[in-house]
């Protein structure tokens, strides 16, 4: 419930104050997926996610992105949102109190006159501190941890607590939001990206999508109709939605359905947009046993009203629609990569010939598994990342920089930022 | 041919049907005037037995060897070849009461006021069905063919 | 003797210009009220003995009877109502415990009456339910923590999981399956004659849903219908046999009742007959009186104990919950009786009905079944034990809307009894206790009993569930949702209006007027 009595209604620039409000998703996804865990710039993403501008109105965007911190590919790094100094302070407290910080950094951004009134966005690198603790798995710890900060520090949200993985999100278009970044500097092997039409006008940097909890991250297009439903669930198992958003109680089912309950995440779009029961009729009887048990028992975990989400996780990126399609997704390939978009043309822009695009069915998932192999070699800009220098240096130079030169990429064209 | 059957188990002894049959064969055909202004009794073609908590309501059965028809000296008595019914023609009428002792029944009562056969239930034939079906409160009465009624005797199942 | 005081409740206004003395009312009124003097041609009607169940006003076939509410009995008086001076005149005269009928129709707040529901515009598209699918199926039961399988891909299957063969290997608990969030709530064979009894099974066999035997046993011509048939545990143990308990879909154990919570079921000797004996299994004439507690159930341990024996009597084939009443403790009440094991736990709120029960316990013992379904949720949540039992909600639910909104509020399904015994033909004169029942549902007088066509009452039956399922598709259809588990425990698409911020929290919904 939101805590109406207790806002300070004079603190109106605050992300608290705007987190109150909370505003029905909107109209744009587009990811991106090379499965043979090869790095790419994040400009491919925002290009892709540009097309789009119509879906927007400026109000929202945001990126994922995968294998961007490989030198810090085994510790978890947190993304964090700052209303003010005192937040900042109470947050750093408890983290120092639960981890060792590598480093803590304010992310480096770009001035962009379509961005204003930024809060302040920075990031931790850490390794759990270890306290003796064998009740719990690392990842239940980050959660509760995750919990707690987002519910009871004012004004600091965490908005992703992944592995070499983070998510980059505020107040502007997707393809302004990109740049304020510097996203172009980034290399991932999976982008995931979102734009907004918010129906009112409101600053919350943190109702923007992605969604993140570890290594998941949400975008989404439509509104759940069953989020009183899902929420009250996932409340339950530990979960709090405090963000404002729909969107973000997918993520907490995804987590609880598939890392906790351990269902296998080919078969977690039959939770999520189960087939109907005359369809389930139909199926043969050991088919139809468990495709009955699945909606008994995780009736509550169904996603009812239109949606389209890219999930990202670090191994796969999985797409799926409601059950009966009121919202569009079309999926491509082209050799190692998938692509998945509201629409066909930010695919076409990114990749003019792919070898295979379709439209996926309602409640049909879309899913780009990484192999495990990691190519230790940049992408044809001839700079190898060089491991064993110090982390601290590597973040600080911006990662590695593409070469500037017009480059053709299995297809693609890359465009000089 | 469609007979009126009587379900005697929900049959609740209001007697609505006598009432309805009473103004169905009224002058005004309206139940307030007809009790209240035509002065002349008029006998209802069904008539309610009781006995203790059982009733049911009974009227002609229109036989298909109808013994009132045989019995008839006038000729009045007769069996409609096409329909069914078995009606008494008003103007043949001699008022012999022949037909009221031979009917195995009962159904069939004099009218005392034209010294005439009245009391024979004729099926209202101008209506789409007789008007004790229609009005009685709890279905008691029902307006259907043999085939149909043996069908609901032996499967005993509700009708939708 | 002394002087009667009482007055009477109400006034019937004969139209002297419409009636036509047929007598269809001095026939059918089992009070004996009207009679016909032959002398004058008129009948007079004696108002003290009406009851006030419109039998004669229905069937009159000149429409003209009026029956009236007397507003004037007394001289107005805000604190001494005219039914608190009645029931002193009537507890002078006979000494014993008042008796009454039905559900309890004091002035409580109704909260039904103060909680809206929702519907999506623009941001959402609502869903047509008589072209989309839309489903209302619900399955009653224990959910288990977690589902373990272990896939067997075909070769060459592509993306989906359409070529796959995937075995369950979590044994599902035995569930009920109803084709609607309705069931037919617990009317013993014996408070209700038998043709009211049949019409509820017929009709919860035909739609595909459940009814429920209350506490008079089954009786053998309704076997064939056992399929859809709870049968319950009372502390009268009425009928009770291995037999019945695995003939029945569930098992219910009843512990209270809204209507009377703290006490027993009575069933007056008068109205134990022939075949109401046989099917209780207590001698003809005798009082049928099921004491307050179950003997064998003084505390939370022995329900469990109680619990787990009929699981083992009926080799764990069937569903076993409980029945309570919503008192003020509900919640910890509840908690408790789902980690005893019940598979699925019945609160029946204050307003729930009953055959028998003292006016003074029905109108001021209990809490209303909103509340209680809210915060019962709200607590099992809490310590993560929700999906173990579903939550069957009862008392009071007086529509389609009531459906919709006890299923947001957290329950799995609902349960109707006077909603059903109305559509039977029931008037609400809340007499029942006398068995003289003028529609033919709560008596066992032979005379009575026909009134009540199993045809007819079937029918209505079957109608009043496909009319109200129809209206709860429709609603959620406009609220955007396809399938029922999606609003179950959804208060995001509840507001209350005009409540004060207390009853909001417990309810846990916000006013009408707040966002998301």
């Amino acid at each position: 419930m939101n805590e109406i009595n207790n806002i300070n209604k004079n603190n109106r620039n605050t992300q608290e104050y705007f987190s109150r409000f909370r505003i029905p998703s909107g109209c744009a996804i587009f990811g991106i997926v090379n499965e043979a865990r090869e790095r790419f710039s994040g400009g491919i993403a925002i290009d892709g996610i540009s097309v789009m501008h119509e879906r927007s109105n400026g109000l929202g965007g945001g990126f994922a992105a995968y294998g961007i911190y490989p030198e810090f590919k085994d510790d978890r790094v947190f993304h964090i949102l700052y209303d003010d100094a005192e937040a900042k302070r109470q947050t750093e407290d408890e983290i120092a109190r639960n981890f060792k910080i590598l480093l803590g950094e304010e992310i480096p951004t770009i001035k962009i006159s379509r961005i204003v009134n930024p809060p302040m966005i920075y990031r931790y690198f850490l390794k759990p501190k270890g306290n003796g603790e064998t009740f719990t798995t690392e990842e239940d710890l980050i959660v509760d941890f995750v919990m707690h900060i987002n519910r009871d520090i004012r004004g600091a949200y965490i908005i992703s607590s992944g592995k070499n993985m983070g998510i980059f999100k505020g107040v502007g278009f997707p393809e302004d939001i990109g740049r304020f970044f510097k996203l172009d500097e980034y290399k991932g092997y999976m982008w995931t990206s979102h734009g907004r039409f918010p129906t009112n006008s409101a600053g919350w940097w943190g109702g923007a999508h992605p969604f993140g909890l570890l290594d998941w991250s949400v975008v989404h297009n439509g509104e759940i109709s069953s989020f009183g439903t899902n929420k009250r669930f996932v409340s339950g198992f530990g979960y709090e939605c405090t963000l404002s958003t729909d969107t973000e109680v997918i993520t907490y089912l995804l987590d609880l359905l598939v890392r906790k309950q351990k269902i296998d995440m080919e078969l977690v779009h039959l939770v999520l947009a189960s087939p109907l029961w005359e369809e389930i009729e139909r199926v043969s009887s050991d088919n139809r046993e468990i495709l009955k048990a699945l909606r008994i028992i995780y009736g509550s975990a169904l996603l009812n009203g239109p949606f389209s989400i890219i999930v990202g996780s670090g191994d796969f990126m999985y797409a799926l629609n409601d059950r009966i399609k009121l919202r569009p997704l079309v999926a491509a390939r082209k050799g190692e990569y998938l692509f998945i978009s509201s629409e066909e043309a930010p695919i076409r822009r990114v990749c003019a010939s792919p070898d295979h695009l379709w439209h996926p069915d309602g409640g049909e998932p879309v899913i780009g598994i990484v192999r495990k192999e990691e190519i230790k070699k940049d992408i044809k800009s001839g700079q190898a990342i060089q491991i064993d220098e110090k982390p601290e240096k590597l973040v600080k130079t911006g990662v590695v920089s593409l070469n500037k030169s017009q480059g053709d990429l299995n297809g693609f064209k890359i465009k000089a930022i | 041919m469609k007979k009126i059957y009587i379900q005697e188990e929900y049959c609740i002894g209001c007697r609505l049907c006598e009432i309805y049959c009473q103004v169905k064969h009224s002058k005004s055909k309206k139940i307030i005037k007809a009790f209240k202004e035509e002065m002349v009794d008029i006998l209802p073609r069904v008539l309610v037995e009781e006995i203790g908590y059982n009733s049911f309501a009974i009227q002609c059965r229109h036989c298909t060897d109808a013994p009132c028809v045989e019995a008839c000296i006038s000729g009045a008595m007769q069996k409609n070849k096409n329909t069914g019914v078995v009606t008494c023609n008003e103007d043949k009428c001699v008022g012999c009461w022949s037909c009221i002792m031979v009917c195995p029944y009962g159904v069939i009562r004099r009218d005392l006021s034209g010294k005439k056969i009245a009391s024979k239930c004729d099926l209202c034939i101008d209506e789409k069905i007789p008007v004790c079906v229609e009005n009685c409160p709890n279905e008691a009465l029902k307006f259907m063919d043999k085939d149909a009624k043996e069908k609901s005797l032996v499967g005993n199942k509700n009708e939708k | 003797m002394a002087l009667k005081l009482k007055q009477s409740e109400f006034e019937i206004e004969r139209d002297q210009n419409k009636c036509i003395s047929c007598e269809v009312c001095v026939r059918q009124c089992s009070n004996d009220v009207h009679e016909y003097d032959s002398d004058q041609d008129t009948i007079y009607s004696d108002n003290s003995k009406c009851v006030g169940c419109r039998r004669c006003e229905t069937l009159c076939p000149t429409g003209a009877l009026k029956i009236r509410n007397r507003e004037d009995q007394f001289k107005a008086n805000y604190n001494w109502t005219s039914s608190h001076l009645n029931n002193i005149y009537r507890q002078a005269d006979s000494g014993g415990v008042l008796l009454t009928g039905m559900g309890s129709d004091r002035p409580y707040t109704i909260y039904w009456d103060h909680i809206l529901f929702n519907a999506s515009q623009v941001t959402n598209p609502s869903i047509d339910p008589l072209r989309e699918p839309m489903e209302i199926r619900t399955f009653i039961g224990r959910k288990p923590d977690g589902l373990e399988s272990e896939m067997k891909k075909n070769k060459g299957s592509k993306e989906g999981s359409k070529n796959t063969n995937i075995r369950l290997k979590t044994k599902l608990s035995p569930q009920l399956d109803l084709s609607t969030p309705i069931m037919f709530s617990a009317m013993s064979y014996g408070s209700i004659s038998f043709n009211a009894c049949k019409s509820l099974a017929v009709a919860a066999s035909e739609f595909g849903t459940y009814c429920n035997t209350g506490e008079g046993g089954m009786h053998k011509d309704l076997y064939k219908y056992a399929n859809n048939t709870i049968v319950q545990v009372a502390s009268g143990r009425y009928g009770v046999d291995t037999d019945y308990l695995n003939k029945g879909a569930a098992i219910e154990i009843k512990i209270g009742q809204g209507a009377k919570p703290g006490i027993g079921g009575h069933l007056p000797g008068e109205k134990v007959t022939g075949d109401i004996s046989n099917t209780r299994m207590i001698p003809e004439g005798t009082d049928a009186i099921s004491p307050a507690p179950h003997h064998d159930i003084y505390s939370i341990e022995d329900l469990a104990q109680l619990i787990y024996a009929l699981k083992e009597a009926t080799n764990w084939s069937k569903p076993v919950g409980v029945k309570v009443s919503a008192v003020h403790n509900i919640a910890p009440i509840a908690s408790g009786i789902v980690r005893a094991g019940a598979d699925f736990v019945t609160i029946d709120g204050l307003r729930g009905g009953t055959g028998a029960a003292p006016q003074t316990i029905r109108d001021n013992v209990g809490i209303p079944i909103e509340l209680a379904i809210a915060s019962v949720d709200e607590r099992l949540r809490e310590e993560g034990i929700r999906h173990k039992s579903s939550i069957i909600a009862a008392g009071s639910i007086r529509s389609s809307a009531d459906v919709i909104k006890a299923i947001a509020l957290g329950a799995d399904a609902v349960y109707i009894g006077t909603a059903a015994l109305i559509a039977m033909g029931c008037h609400l004169c809340q007499k029942c206790y006398t068995g003289k029942c003028n529609w033919g549902i709560a008596t066992q007088d032979p005379y009575l009993t026909k009134r009540l066509n199993l045809e007819i009452g079937t029918r209505k039956l079957l109608n009043l569930l496909r009319g109200w399922s129809l209206e709860i598709k429709e609603m959620l259809g406009g609220a955007g949702i396809n399938a029922i588990e999606s609003l179950k425990s959804n208060r995001e698409h509840l507001r209350g209006i005009s409540l004060n911020d207390r009853e909001l929290a417990i309810l846990g919904i916000k006013h009408a007027g707040e966002a998301w």
